[in-house]
């Protein structure tokens, strides 16, 4: 960009957004001009620090996935399917097949939750020009029934498997406390027909919406397995040839401390920063896709491969189809399993579970005595992991629009962060703008 | 995905179970189950606020049963009208967890989703620390909005003078 010396390009400008709307949880966004360039881009997540690692510390393995699903109330199963899958790798026992049914189908559940209220209460208001999902459902209150109808049935979904919605009680390290009524399961099957319509309905929609231009050159990270599309289970795989097992994680991705937010920022050792969640999974799994969901990605026009962070709604929208799919193909194979849960003894080891969290990868490992008691765990949520190319991405973004006036900065930051679907719990408008100028 | 429209009252208690007196608004309908006629629907909605939406659309009557925190004394019960009257402690925009009940209001308000008549008992909290168990002052405010809800249901059942 060329400039231009004058007294314009000497002023500093702080743009600062301290309360962020329509994302989960509270964090802010400070942006430092000097000289007519971005010298700073920080995102600032301002939950308190939940020690939820420390707090695992000297309790029994059994209780990890119920303690660390507190951690969200939007995506508890991703924790309690991270969970149980580190603690069965510690104590070397494998999950039936029609119980690892069973937890795929209560994910699909939470995706389809997370994904719909996202989709249509937090994200498509940008694109329509609304401040908010109220505001957008009194001109298009057709879609937001659409999407609202889609979130229960999630929800209905997780409450079947889970035992109730927020929170889920019936996970255990093993399998479940309880199996579901087989008439429950099929009484399902119709209603995530309708659901997957209502899904296709919702690729058409956004797939229309007007999207700001982007491009993200950073390494995309997602589970990868050899024929499903990621949600319960795969290896950590990127765009730039990662490919590990779940106990190599922490030998590639490390995490800092920076001194304004709570959160830890992480990175590949070996690259830098990197980006997890639907894009990263598309990226990597477009192909493993259910037929009518890779249809629907076509018919988008989404490409083998999508690098705007605006276009995730998109990607999004076809992962609830996809989830819907998933759910119907469960359903109809549905035997019920000979027994809700494996029996599982504590032994000393270490154990590592990765899944796919609606918005992005969440790792955990966990270090067992032999008494069953955790001696440490380590937990690595999706925002951590996606915070530093949101920072990168505030910082091009107010780079290139600089000219704007500042309501219109302000708001292309904000829509920038929530293209991200960060998670602050585990990442509203009260805008302040200050520009110094000396 | 849509179910049957409610043809008698509703009754719904909001509020989180772990966090003291914010478990008034389900303590109360956990009272008040056993003591309605069987045709008036009692739920509990923890966390689950957009789910009024499918619930009270056509109800002749909607109570919803939540704690509030207003600065009046703890166990105060607040009688609103959810269509007029302003609702108490509604953040400025909504939480992505889901939404206040002054956004469900809104919300339903928008999609044509709202029973004909809204009623709002609004049972002032004195601590939402972590932890189980109602305090004394709310337990007693309970009781109260229990006694109010069922009047108003057997108001709303009572056949309407000519």
């Amino acid at each position: 960009m060329a400039e231009r010396p004058g007294r314009s390009d000497r002023r500093t400008r702080t743009i600062r957004i301290d309360g962020l709307a329509r994302v989960e949880g509270h964090g802010s966004v400070y942006v430092r001009v000097e000289g007519g360039r971005v010298v700073e881009a920080q995102l600032r997540l301002f939950e308190p620090p939940r020690l939820f690692e420390a707090l695992l510390r000297g309790r029994d393995f059994s209780e990890a996935p119920d303690i660390t699903a507190r951690i969200c109330g939007i995506c508890p199963v991703a924790y309690q399917m991270s969970a149980c899958r580190a603690m069965e790798d510690a104590c070397g026992v494998s999950v039936d097949e029609p119980v690892r049914e069973l937890r795929r189908l209560l994910y699909c559940g939470e995706w389809i939750e997370s994904h719909a209220l996202h989709i249509y209460l937090l994200h498509a208001p940008d694109f329509l020009g609304y401040e908010d999902g109220i505001a957008m459902a009194r001109q298009h209150p057709d879609a937001v029934r659409r999407g609202l109808d889609l979130k229960k049935l999630g929800n209905e979904i997780v409450t079947l498997l889970g035992g109730r919605e927020i929170h889920p009680v019936n996970v255990r390290v093993g399998g479940f406390f309880h199996l579901p009524a087989p008439d429950a399961l099929a009484a399902l099957g119709e209603r995530v027909l309708r659901a997957r319509d209502a899904a296709l309905d919702t690729v058409r929609w956004v797939a229309a919406f007007e999207v700001p231009d982007a491009e993200l050159d950073c390494e995309l990270v997602a589970l990868r397995h050899p024929d499903r599309y990621p949600m319960y289970e795969g290896r950590p795989a990127s765009t730039a040839g990662l490919d590990i097992e779940p106990s190599e994680f922490e030998a590639h991705v490390t995490e800092d401390q920076a001194d304004y937010t709570h959160a830890l920022q992480a990175r590949i050792a070996e690259r830098g920063a990197y980006l997890t969640g639907p894009l990263a999974r598309y990226a990597l799994n477009a192909e493993r896709l259910s037929p009518v969901a890779l249809e629907a990605a076509r018919e988008a026009r989404l490409g083998p491969e999508c690098r705007n962070p605006h276009r995730s709604i998109v990607v999004r929208a076809v992962e609830v189809v996809h989830a819907c799919e998933e759910a119907l193909r469960i359903l109809a194979s549905y035997e019920p399993p000979a027994r809700p849960a494996v029996s599982v003894e504590p032994r000393e080891a270490m154990g590592y579970g990765c899944t796919e969290a609606p918005r992005g990868l969440l790792y955990h490992r966990y270090d067992l005595g032999k008494d069953g008691a955790i001696r440490a765990a380590r937990i690595i949520p999706p925002t951590s992991q996606n915070q530093r190319v949101i920072e990168e991405d505030l910082r091009a973004t107010v780079q290139r629009s600089l000219a704007l006036p500042r309501a219109e900065l302000e708001h292309a930051c904000e829509r920038v962060v929530r293209s991200y679907d960060p998670c602050i719990s585990c990442a509203t408008h009260f805008l302040r703008l200050e520009i110094d100028e000396p | 995905m849509h179910e049957s429209r409610p043809r008698d009252a509703i009754v719904v208690g909001l509020g989180s179970p772990d966090r003291r007196d914010d478990a008034a608004g389900l303590e109360a309908v956990r009272l008040l189950a056993p003591l309605v006629p069987p045709d008036v629907r009692v739920a509990a909605l923890p966390g689950r606020e957009t789910e009024l939406l499918d619930l009270w659309t056509g109800a002749p009557l909607a109570i919803v049963i939540d704690a509030v925190l207003s600065g009046a004394a703890p166990g105060t019960v607040h009688r609103l009208d959810g269509f007029i009257d302003a609702l108490p402690g509604s953040p400025p925009h909504p939480s992505s967890h889901d939404l206040g009940l002054p956004d469900i209001v809104e919300l339903g308000r928008a999609l044509g989703r709202l029973p004909a008549r809204l009623l709002i008992l609004g049972i002032e909290a004195g601590t939402v620390a972590h932890g189980p168990g109602l305090s004394p002052p709310v337990r007693i405010g309970v009781e109260r909005a229990v006694r109010i809800a069922l009047a108003e249901v057997a108001t709303a059942r009572s056949p309407s003078p000519a």
